[in-house]
């Protein structure tokens, strides 16, 4: 028995904007389960007093002087776009 | 002989004694590939026309020259994550196949500044996701010295190339283990920089608190050239480390005497195969009749790095793929009629099935409600498997282990099942997550007569170290001197 449903996983798949199959919730299902199962070993540490790590070096913010510099051209940005017009990118329309 | 059985610094000898020319050392390349690429499959991308024409700029430079830096001339393969302008970049995913870059990676600029030439575009696991290169969308690299067996990933197109003489040296990238683990299965030398010292601009980012970019090489002697001419601080990427780059060939001086070796007895242990850990044995016998000094320690926290890797990397993942969503560049679906189904349908076409089960599971461990029980938690583990490192590194210079549990495994061996491929990565991803540098350079071969690696890991920026010890036990065996017979 699968501790995530199939609800979660549809869930999780329109959060990650990806369009699923019914066969493919089934296998994300299993392996996500398996892999859900595997990663709670970690709840075999106790770390109530350990501070996350989200990066390694000793670091804070990198500033560096607001100068202004010319930006990519329009024509080479939107070249690898897979619809543009008019130095514009085309999508289907957001507002129904 | 192969002109790349020589080292560059050989090579630049030679150039400059007009022995040979860069024509000749591209001609090597093209050569090579043409004979045995149907078998390799190293490549994904050739930019032959543009190698030749630059071969004859620098042939030119040449005949008045005298000045020319270290690599001038040498032909490099680029892994296929790296943007290269006007060079198509796919990160071996059908969501990026026709992508034309627009702007240069900072290391590719780099390459320009030593004037290396740049031969092809190379394999991976797509978005770097595996361990073998069948993740590919586009082919799987052979090993060359069994082409029934994989050649490692994800950056196993670079790893192949060079062993199997097809360019002079390559750059991979490495996030959990994806240069050291194929530069040990396919018998070369491959280095992990410590995070921040090779700035990220221009990688395609997969996870980025982990991502180096890093050299491939035969020998550690061309390792330590690479690095130099690809590291240092970077305007454009922020966690570049804003240090003087070291001579990294200068720290090749051949002395151990005294050096203070750890061997993990978690790095020799359970899921460490018999071949593997006798190689390390065999190893240390090596460094300590140089004169190094070697003792077990520990690194309590290894066995919870796997699942804290899975977690993190696949976190960061679902972040960073959601850029491509068919807007800007890349592949955009045919099939959808409003533009949240033109995201999904965009994406469930474009990416390959390890890739979407890492966008799930990391989305899954970042949603509301899961984060701290799965994200952070994974985080605070870092935080221990980081101090596990530290404590080590206060009495010793050098760590020593294995690169992977075993020598490389078979094609198609290990495809059902995600988590016994995860686990090839066990000794290489503690590295990822402490930010340190690791190395592996060839010390065996198993019964399969596939090559072994040793790895050795050393502090927060002192790749220096690493290089002078890797070197020193390069030069007391000949592991570099056997070549796969293709």
């Amino acid at each position: 028995m699968s501790r995530i449903s199939m609800e979660q996983v549809k869930h999780v798949a329109h959060l990650a904007r990806l369009a699923i199959t019914e066969e493919e919730a089934k296998q994300f299902q299993h392996q996500l389960d398996q892999m859900i199962s595997f990663a709670e070993q970690l709840n075999e540490l106790d770390t109530d007093q350990v501070n996350p790590t989200s990066h390694v070096l000793d670091m804070k913010n990198v500033m560096r002087e607001d100068v202004a510099k010319p930006g990519l051209p329009v024509e080479e940005v939107v070249k690898n776009a897979p619809d543009s017009k008019e130095g514009y990118i085309r999508v289907p329309s957001i507002i129904e | 002989m192969s002109l790349f059985e020589q080292k560059v610094s050989e090579l630049h000898e030679r150039l400059h004694k007009k022995e040979i020319s860069v024509t000749d050392l591209v001609n090597e390349s093209y050569k090579r590939i043409g004979e045995v690429e149907g078998k390799v499959k190293a490549f994904l991308t050739l930019d032959e026309e543009n190698a030749r024409t630059q071969a004859k700029i620098l042939d030119d430079q040449l005949v008045n020259g005298g000045n020319e830096g270290a690599l001038f001339g040498m032909p490099i393969g680029v892994k296929d994550n790296i943007v290269t302008k006007n060079l198509r970049t796919t990160c071996a995913s059908k969501i990026l196949e026709n992508f034309d870059p627009i702007y240069d990676a900072t290391v590719v600029q780099k390459l320009q500044k030593a004037e290396t030439v740049t031969i092809g575009k190379l394999n991976m696991d797509e978005f770097a996701m595996g361990s073998s290169n069948e993740n590919s969308a586009y082919q799987a690299t052979r090993n060359p010295w069994n082409t029934d067996y994989v050649p490692g990933g994800s950056s196993g197109g670079s790893a192949a190339s060079v062993a199997s003489g097809e360019v002079l040296f390559s750059l991979g990238s490495d996030t959990g283990g994806s240069i050291r683990q194929p530069a040990a299965y396919c018998g070369v030398v491959g280095l992990k920089p410590t995070y921040g010292r090779v700035s990220r601009y221009g990688l395609v980012a997969f996870a980025s608190s982990l991502d180096q970019i890093g050299p491939v090489t035969r020998t550690v002697e061309d390792n330590a050239y690479l690095l130099e001419a690809i590291s240092g601080v970077d305007p454009m990427d922020s966690t570049s480390a804003n240090l003087d780059v070291p001579n990294f060939v200068n720290s090749l001086t051949g002395d151990v005497r005294g050096l203070k070796i750890a061997v993990p007895k978690e790095y020799l242990g359970e899921g460490v195969g018999e071949e593997a850990r006798n190689s390390v044995l065999e190893a240390l016998k090596v460094l300590e009749g140089l004169g190094a000094e070697w003792e077990e320690v520990s690194l309590p926290h290894s066995k919870y790095a796997l699942a804290a890797y899975y977690l993190l990397s696949s976190s960061e993942a679902s972040a960073n793929l959601s850029r491509f969503d068919g807007v800007r560049f890349g592949h955009r679906t045919d099939n959808a009629e409003t533009l949240i189904e033109m995201y999904k349908q965009t994406r469930a076409e474009g990416f390959g099935d390890e890739v979407k089960r890492r966008i799930m599971l990391g989305t899954f461990s970042l949603s509301s409600g899961y984060y701290d029980a799965y994200y952070k938690k994974a985080q605070k583990v870092r935080t221990l498997i980081k101090r596990d490192f530290e404590d080590v590194f206060e009495k010793y210079d050098l760590i020593v282990g294995p690169t992977t549990p075993t020598p490389a495994f078979k094609i198609g061996e290990k495809m059902d099942d995600p988590l016994t491929m995860y686990a090839n990565d066990i000794l290489t991803i503690p590295v990822n997550l402490a930010g340190v540098p690791g190395i592996s350079v060839p010390c065996g071969f198993g019964a399969n007569g596939l090559p072994l690696g040793l790895q050795m890991i050393g502090k927060h920026f002192d790749e220096s170290t690493i290089y002078r010890a890797a070197h020193a036990f390069e030069q007391a065996t000949d592991f570099h001197k056997q070549f796969p017979k293709l």
